[in-house]
């Protein structure tokens, strides 16, 4: 094995912080919602990386459970989006105004 | 030192996440976006998971990457098209981002992680279906659970009820 932690970490950052830049920056709910799985996608990088080093199985199934939980989030928030577009004809967020509380 | 295949997929993974943020079209984007999912499970077989690995393309690349597809196509064709943005938003953005990644880079590179690099034997999956069944298998219900109410959730949002005779019909 040549490859050392530290670069699966890096590379995990590296994602985080595009993620990131999607959440800033985008207007597009969708796009929005690329971000964050790029940012799940991070952690659960890290929760592997981190399990295959120590090394201890726990890691992979907390990975395994985040991956299923993403997954209930990504429909629950499509399902949003769908709802917010039939509202307002529009998927930028700037529109959702009247989402406020 | 990292190999050529670590490195092929490490330029694939966040080379593609840059496209799916930045291409012009959503549904280039939602393909970019899977092809990030794949290379996320590609670094999960590198690390010696093949399970997490399967259940990543299964989950990520099989149902979730079709769903915002879907989701896509489901919205009117000029939006898909459309990028708007704020200039300034942008910028400080990019700003936001590099600070992060070198921020967080050179904490991590300084850090004593370096010198993790043991040749610890590889984790047997069955070991982790063990867990699942014994000490998660309380959770694994819980997650269960979750998900069933979740999905019925989200369909319960997505239903319209509105929908007139005429549209019904074709």
């Amino acid at each position: 094995m040549t490859n050392a932690l530290i670069d699966f970490i890096l590379v995990s950052v590296a994602l985080l912080a595009i993620g990131i830049y999607g959440m800033a920056v985008k207007r597009n709910a969708i796009r929005m919602l690329f971000g964050i799985e790029m940012i799940i996608n991070s952690a659960n990088l890290n929760l592997v990386a981190f399990s295959r080093y120590i090394p201890n199985s726990q890691g992979q199934t907390l990975a395994l459970f985040s991956i299923a939980i993403a997954a209930a989030e990504v429909a629950v928030g499509l399902a949003l989006i769908i709802v917010a577009y039939r509202m307002y004809r529009n998927i930028d967020i700037a529109d959702f105004r009247s989402l406020k509380g | 030192m990292v190999d050529s295949v670590f490195l092929a997929l490490s330029v694939i993974t966040i080379g593609s996440a840059i496209v799916a943020l930045e291409v012009r079209s959503l549904i280039y984007g939602s393909i970019a976006l899977m092809i990030t999912l794949s290379g996320v499970a590609g670094f999960f077989l590198l690390l010696d998971a093949p399970f997490v690995a399967m259940f990543q393309l299964s989950v990520y690349v099989g149902s979730i990457a079709v769903l915002i597809l879907f989701t896509v196509m489901l919205v009117r064709r000029e939006l898909i098209f459309n990028k708007v943005e704020d200039k300034h938003r942008r910028y400080a953005g990019i700003g936001l981002m590099l600070a992060l990644m070198l921020g967080i880079g050179t904490i991590i590179i300084g850090s004593g992680l370096k010198t993790m690099d043991t040749n610890s034997p590889m984790i047997d999956y069955k070991k982790i279906g063990e867990d699942f069944l014994t000490y998660y298998s309380p959770a694994l219900i819980v997650m269960a659970l979750i998900l069933a109410s979740s999905i019925t959730g989200a369909m319960t949002l997505a239903r319209r009820e509105d929908v007139i005779d005429d549209q019904r019909a074709d």
